[in-house]
């Protein structure tokens, strides 16, 4: 698997890798998730209850699931840099924390978006809403941390010891519905269970779904492109890309 | 092929008298997600920028040094 997965530390291999994906993610994105939100908002039928504000459902459980999926991967990118000393694992937690603390951050305000007409507020301090607060806290540590030191590294190895502790709060997000009493609801779509959802409605909620995982894996390709630039500046290959400027915008 | 859930257009914006809480969630979802993208496309745009630039002078300084070799070599 080493030997595979080898090529890709490379940072100049890796940047050409990414600039690929992220040409055809980038479009593939976006498009999806104009055919998911049109779709969830104006194509399904209301909730029996909840109305016409059900809808929210199509952006705040997408952001909220990669939220966390965008902090496993944080996580991982941590654990890699921290055991194996590869740098382009570093540089991808730089690259992917905006990411998830913006997914965070659009969780939390649709989230109480919702809330107030359905529960009667804005915000309540209450398991899933607290321990989701946490996650944004945790994004924004591993980004401040990433910058607080002089020396580059240090910083670098902080933020990634960070990110690997912060994992303890996954779980508590996932089973904070279960674990305690709260006011957000279960989960209505699992692994393992029939989707409590009816199919006219849980379609465009996957479209959603998946473009949010295409959003977030095509901007960790573009920011680590420039995180892999940022670093190797002073490298001939960077250098020689000067020449050509008809590859900076892509 | 599912079809159009509102009797008009009117209809649509109303949400069933969500219109605030719905429009506001998907409009500032779409600020941030765009946000983030323009801010990161920008990044990489200033960064190449910014090597042209340094790559340009560095280009000038040696240049002028090489006009000027007396100068530079005096004891």
């Amino acid at each position: 698997m080493f030997k595979w997965l080898d090529p890709y530390a490379k940072p100049q291999r890796l940047y050409a890798v990414c600039g690929a994906w992220q040409r055809v993610l980038m479009p593939m994105a976006w498009l999806t998730l104009l055919i998911g939100v049109v779709w969830g908002l104006g194509f399904t039928p209301a909730d029996y209850q909840q109305g016409d504000s059900y809808r929210i459902i199509h952006i705040h459980v997408p952001a909220a699931i990669w939220s966390m999926g965008a902090y496993s991967s944080m996580a991982i990118a941590a654990f890699i840099a921290l055991v194996w000393q590869i740098k382009v694992a570093q540089w991808a937690i730089g690259a992917i924390a905006p990411i998830g603390a913006c997914f965070t951050l659009i969780a939390l305000f649709t989230g109480s978006f919702w809330g107030k007409p359905m529960w009667g507020t804005w915000w309540e301090w209450d398991a899933r809403l607290t321990s989701e607060l946490i996650l944004l806290f945790l994004y924004v540590g591993v980004i401040a941390l990433q910058n607080a030191f002089a020396d580059r590294e240090t910083g670098d190895k902080a933020a990634s010891l960070l990110a690997m502790v912060g994992v303890v709060n996954l779980p508590i997000i996932h089973f904070s519905v279960e674990w305690w009493n709260t006011l957000h609801q279960g989960a209505s779509i699992t692994k393992f269970a029939k989707p409590s959802i009816d199919p006219s409605m849980l379609w465009p909620l996957l479209i959603c779904m998946l473009a949010f995982a295409l959003l977030l894996a095509a901007l960790t390709c573009l920011r680590l492109r420039t995180a892999i630039l940022q670093h190797e500046q002073h490298r001939s290959w960077v250098r020689d890309l000067a020449e050509e400027p008809t590859d900076a915008k892509v | 092929m599912p079809k159009f859930n509102f009797a008009s257009f009117a209809d649509f914006l109303a949400m069933g008298n969500y219109a605030l809480y719905v429009w506001l969630s998907f409009g500032l979802t779409f600020v941030v997600l765009f946000g983030l993208w323009f801010i990161s496309n920008r990044q990489q745009q200033q960064f190449h920028q910014q090597l042209r630039v340094r790559i340009a002078r560095e280009a000038r300084v040696r240049q002028h040094q090489s006009q000027q070799p007396s100068q530079v070599q005096e004891p």
